[in-house]
């Protein structure tokens, strides 16, 4: 990169590392939209892929704490399927005997009952591997074949489906949307907080005297960031629902149908769920003590230790949010199939450390940002849903997805070696 | 200086590690505004002592009391409570953090949401570090991309920050230039007629004999004595620290 480059980055105050990340991203979506004559650039495909991405991507933002703390997290997969049968049970099979099929609150009790299980379970782990000190990657060995033999004990192997309607939406679909006008106000909701945000920081740096970006690059970034969110709510609301769900849709609201009748999806639910935890889980560790000392924890555990920092009590809050974060991803993965048999989340796990490492969270500890463990998680499930639209059969794909894993690992590491970070 | 109360005093402290006795049986005190040197071999028990006191280490048996009352110190939080700032030899900088939060680490300043506010943080660290080591600029980089003296000064400043009445200093110039070891003597020199007590651990016989009122000399575990430094010789000290022998004709408290 010549200096002049280097230098507008610079004034912006963009990390080389994330423009990198998008790069790689956009040469993957032109390469499989050349190949596929345009179909991979469609909204419909960009729908698909944001859909796909949200549940391992929800994970993700939780695996970069544990992998920053030095740990690592085996057993998400596994007891998303766990926590996932389990659910389903409870909505195809308990509370309907207790509430009455289809009663308003089965979703919430279930959705309530999903994040919950999962902050238990994720706390357990947290606290073996915390105050017994057993080695996370054991425990959560372990956790990933109890779970997936628990899974099977909850309905003694039988898949759970339909179910309840209204947790279905949770998983996206032509129902499960924010509608058009709603995409449209959320993006518009979405920029003013991204511009309030950006004047506040600005306002309070420069209260303290601190020297800030140029007000010309300060624009420029505001302009980048509406443009994207804008321009995400564009192509989502581009995507046209099908025929045939329109004449679901129609029926089951008692209208009829009308040749001529149509909408566009607009911005997935489980997408909005993705956003919502990226905003939170970055306010958590750029703004929040907890954040602190986990970076704290990932830089040097004994300075943390003798900074007065509990560590042990910071492990098991560490994996009871990884945990949490794995029911919220259950939720979505379930709600998106619509049944959960024994295999849901088979795998899960590689590709949630796969989206951290590629995300640029480093293995030995102590630095990793949560938009890149979301960037991770879109470039992985771009280059699966480009393959396979391209025709590449599965063992290649793993192949492929395996070698970029690596490769993007090695390209991070000479980064670091030659910033020195 | 002997009728006054002692900032601290450890009693009796002993600890063991595997069977080794690190700490035996070892008593010292500190008096406000006295530097008290702690000498002794690699592997002598003066890092391990102190670690009690600043509750990285939690001791076998003894008592710790501070202003004359029986203190409880089972972690460094506890340490805190008591007003006992620690400057660690290994420094226990979190190195991919920026001098800021290093400072605040574990006592951040908060927004009234609760918020880590860090720009607030990143303007005291400025005004302390102005005094500390004026020629310090990098204040948004991590703590890696500092030089020893400047990583050395985060860590003097994180202990000095928050109003130490005991500070301990293990080793504080050992990364040190003569121009930044000069500076921490000046700076032992001030806190000194602040009235704050401080525990000096070194291997630097002049530097004891210079800047101590006191030194306590270890030798496997055990202390071998604590003598006044105006009434012993170099050589006295070294004959404590190698043969663990007291010297002649000279007051030596143990």
């Amino acid at each position: 990169m010549d200096n002049s480059a280097k230098n507008l980055f610079a004034k912006l105050g963009l990390d080389v590392r994330l423009l990198g990340m998008i790069a790689a991203l956009v040469i993957i979506w032109i390469v499989f939209g050349i190949f596929t004559d345009g179909r991979f650039l469609s909204p419909r495909n960009f729908f698909n892929v944001s859909v796909q991405t949200a549940s391992v991507a929800v994970m993700a933002t939780g695996m970069v704490f544990v992998i920053v703390t030095r740990n690592i997290d085996l057993s998400v997969g596994s007891m998303l399927g766990f926590i996932g049968m389990t659910v389903a049970a409870l909505q195809v099979q308990w509370l309907p005997q207790v509430l009455g099929l289809g009663h308003w609150s089965i979703w919430i009790i279930a959705a309530f009952f999903a994040i919950f299980m999962g902050a238990v379970l994720g706390a357990f782990q947290g606290w073996i591997i915390g105050y017994l000190t057993v080695p996370a990657f054991i425990v959560t060995l372990g956790g990933f074949l109890v779970y997936r033999g628990a899974m099977w004990w909850v309905t003694q192997g039988q898949t759970q489906a339909p179910l309840d309607p209204n947790f279905r939406l949770l998983g996206g679909g032509a129902e499960g949307t924010l509608g058009e006008t709603v995409s449209w106000i959320f993006g518009l909701v979405a920029s003013v907080a991204a511009v309030v945000l950006m004047l506040l920081s600005r306002r309070n740096k420069s209260s303290h005297g601190f020297t800030v970006k140029p007000v010309w690059a300060e624009g420029i970034l505001m302009g980048i960031a509406v443009g994207l969110i804008m321009c995400f709510v564009w192509i989502m609301n581009s995507y046209p629902v099908p025929k045939g769900a329109i004449k679901r849709i129609t029926k089951s609201q008692g209208v009829e149908y009308v040749e001529g009748m149509g909408w566009d999806h607009g911005v997935a639910i489980p997408v909005v769920i993705l956003l919502i935890v990226a905003l939170v889980m970055t306010i958590i560790a750029r703004r929040s003590r907890f954040g602190r000392y986990v970076y704290a924890t990932g830089g040097n555990p004994e300075a943390a230790e003798l900074s007065g920092i509990n560590t042990r009590l910071l492990t098991v809050k560490v994996f009871a949010l990884m945990g949490a974060l794995t029911g919220i991803a259950s939720i979505i993965a379930s709600a998106r199939l619509n049944a959960v048999d024994v295999g849901l989340g088979t795998l899960d796990e590689l590709r949630v450390i796969a989206a951290a490492v590629i995300g640029g969270t480093a293995l030995s500890g102590g630095a990793g940002t949560i938009y890149g463990a979301v960037i991770g998680a879109l470039i992985m499930q771009s280059l699966q849903s480009g393959m396979a639209s391209v025709g590449v059969d599965a063992p290649l794909q793993n192949i492929v997805v395996g070698i970029v894993l690596v490769f993007a690992v090695w390209v991070d590491i000479v980064y670091r070696r030659r910033t020195g970070a | 200086m002997d009728k006054q109360t002692p900032l601290v005093e450890m009693r009796d402290m002993h600890i063991a590690f595997g069977g080794i006795k690190a700490v035996d049986h070892v008593s010292v005190n500190l008096y406000p505004g006295e530097v008290v040197g702690l000498l002794g071999h690699n592997g002598a028990g003066k890092s391990t002592l102190i670690k009690i006191l600043s509750g990285a280490y939690a001791a076998d048996g003894g008592e710790i009391f501070v202003n004359g009352e029986k203190a409880t110190i089972n972690n460094p939080r506890d340490a805190r409570r008591y007003n006992i700032e620690t400057i660690y030899q290994t420094l226990a900088l979190a190195d991919n953090l920026d001098a800021a939060s290093n400072l605040f680490l574990g006592r951040e300043l908060t927004t009234p949401m609760g918020m880590v506010d860090d720009d607030a943080m990143e303007a005291e660290c400025r005004k302390i570090m102005g005094r500390l080591n004026p020629n310090f600029q990098k204040f948004s980089e991590p703590v890696s991309a500092l030089s020893g003296g400047q990583r050395q000064s985060v860590a003097i400043a994180r202990a000095v920050y928050f109003n130490a009445k005991i500070l301990i200093m293990d080793e504080p110039t050992a990364a040190l230039g003569p121009h930044e070891t000069q500076m921490v003597s000046e700076l032992i020199q001030q806190l000194k007629s602040e009235g704050i007590g401080i525990f000096l651990i070194s291997h630097d016989i002049h530097d004891v004999m210079e800047l101590c009122d006191r030194a306590s000399v270890m030798k496997n575990g055990q202390l071998v004595g604590t003598v006044d430094v105006n009434d012993v010789t170099d050589d006295d000290l070294l004959s404590m620290i190698i043969l663990g022998k007291r010297p002649e004709n000279v007051n030596v408290d143990a």
